[in-house]
């Protein structure tokens, strides 16, 4: 019976401390939209987020995004052919990467390239005391350090995973016209014919989401380290893991909402 | 010009700060000293309110901090100017840029004017040429110059100086200490030091005091201190193992 009131405990214990967690996390939200609109915007800190989060992600962005379709196109292909499907192949593969894999392998992506990183600096800026240094200058540290690392995740997911889809076309399209020989015409015209302007849209509302969270979770777990280089590590997993979770999470409830 | 009224903290279990009661004469360096991990960065830190005491009063020129929100405070924070104890430059910025970020932050100063203004503070603490540095590229006592000259930006009335010293050679010891003395006296500041290093705490030092067990035992000058027949006092300036401090 103790044991079981022990696991009991525990399990309630983990509970309330990712429910409190969370209300932690929304609280930063808040007061980084309560920041964002006060003059002056750092706009030269925002740029340089963005060139970090987006700009230096393309590359990672582009390889997982072709790879992605041209497997989903062998993938597909192997299922349709069963009943003489085949050029079916192409509006699956841009069905798939707009609506699905691309906001979500792309968010992942730039989770473990510059979520991890925004922990991982801003961790290292609570331990060596830049943080509280801010403080004593009487300059806010959310709206010098997080603020621009917010809006950068924001905008720069959503056009990261424009590139994402398109390379994930190109993929598909390489891997059906050119290895499984699917006619180009039809490959395209089903494209056109099946994918909606709003299966991208949806899309790309899930990427900025995804954006939110992955720069608000490396931010706060960055901003509350504790323990030197130990709590600069442990931050950094912290964030991947978390962020990675409340992504895949969040877009089955988006799913479930927008479908 | 700063009082401390019966501080309290306690951080989980461990009383840090025991009901502390400390005046600090303004236009005067005043010497912290306390064991290692005895909470004088905490003392330190309540200060300038970065942490807020569990109970007591922190009174600056007559204002409780302690009961001020953050736009209050901030106002309050622009009398002062920080020395942290690893210099804690921004490492994305040049030394220009740390250098610039206060009179950026709160002042309208023309482009011109912020470059004159970083090229004079850094030349009050021994510094030329080397705006374009990364923090990385520099030796930890030119850090800890460029920390102060950051610290003297906007010319503060308070600056605190956390562990000055600690991890420097003599000669850079001293000549931290002497830049202490020069800015203290050329910009007329309150300048609070927190130090364990006994020849620095003579050398600064118009007025000193003891923390001990979350409270000061002794203030005075420092003949005061140095004829106090106080054993934990004997015993910490002697730097003896035998005494009423207990080694953990």
């Amino acid at each position: 019976m103790n044991g079981v009131s022990a696991s009991v405990d525990r399990l309630g214990k983990v509970v309330l401390e990712n429910v409190e967690e969370m209300g932690k996390i929304f609280l930063l939200f808040l007061s980084v939209l309560a920041w964002m609109f006060r003059p002056p915007l750092k706009l030269r800190n925002i740029f340089k987020q963005m060139e970090f989060v987006g700009v230096k992600s393309i590359f990672v962005v582009v390889l997982t995004g072709t790879f992605t379709g041209m497997v989903l196109a062998l993938q597909g292909y192997h299922g349709f052919k069963m009943f003489s499907a085949e050029s079916l192949v192409g509006s699956t593969v841009a069905l798939g990467m707009t609506r699905e894999l691309g906001p979500v392998l792309t968010s992942l992506m730039v989770t473990a390239r510059a979520g991890s990183a925004m922990a991982a600096e801003l961790g290292t800026m609570r331990v060596t005391e830049q943080i509280d240094a801010l403080y004593v200058m009487a300059a806010n540290p959310v709206k010098h350090l997080i603020v621009p690392r917010v809006i950068a995740g924001f905008l720069m997911v959503p056009l990261l995973t424009v590139v994402s889809d398109f390379m994930g076309i190109v993929g598909g399209y390489f891997v059906g016209v050119h290895i499984l020989n699917i006619n180009p015409g039809i490959f395209i015209r089903n494209i056109t014919r099946l994918v909606d302007l709003n299966d991208i849209y949806s899309g790309l509302v899930k990427a900025a989401t995804f954006g939110l969270i992955l720069s608000l979770v490396g931010c706060y777990k960055g901003f509350k380290t504790s323990g030197g280089a130990e709590g600069v590590g442990r931050a950094t997993t912290e964030a991947v893991v978390l962020a990675s979770i409340s992504i895949l999470v969040s877009d089955y409830f988006l799913t479930a909402i927008m479908f | 010009m700063i009082k401390l009224v019966d501080l309290h903290k306690s951080f989980r279990t461990q009383k840090v700060l025991d009901g502390l009661d400390l005046e600090i004469e303004a236009g005067k360096t005043t010497v912290i000293i306390g064991r290692s991990g005895g909470g004088k960065s905490v003392l330190l830190k309540h200060i300038i309110g970065l942490i807020r005491p569990d109970s007591g009063e922190v009174l600056i020129d007559g204002t409780d901090i302690t009961r001020l929100g953050d736009r209050d405070l901030n106002e309050i924070r622009k009398k002062f100017g920080m020395l942290f104890q690893e210099a804690a430059l921004f490492d994305s910025m040049t030394v220009g840029e740390n250098v610039a970020f206060p009179l950026r932050e709160h002042t309208r100063m023309k482009e011109e004017d912020i470059r004159r203004t970083v090229a004079d503070r850094l030349n009050a603490v021994g510094l030329t040429g080397v705006e374009e540095k990364m923090p990385s590229e520099l030796s930890g006592g030119m850090r800890k110059r460029v920390g102060l000259a950051r610290a003297i930006a906007m010319q503060p009335q308070i600056v605190l100086f956390d562990e000055p010293t600690t991890g420097l050679d003599p000669v850079m010891t001293e000549a931290i200490n002497r830049l202490i003395i020069e800015t203290q006296k050329n910009f007329n500041l309150t300048a609070v030091v927190i130090s364990h290093d006994i020849q620095s705490i003579f050398t600064v030092g118009h007025r000193i005091a003891m923390l001990y067990e979350g409270k000061i035992i002794a203030y005075g000058t420092p003949e005061e201190l140095k004829a106090s027949r106080n054993p934990v006092i004997v015993q910490f300036l002697a730097g003896s193992i035998d005494g009423p401090i207990r080694i953990m």
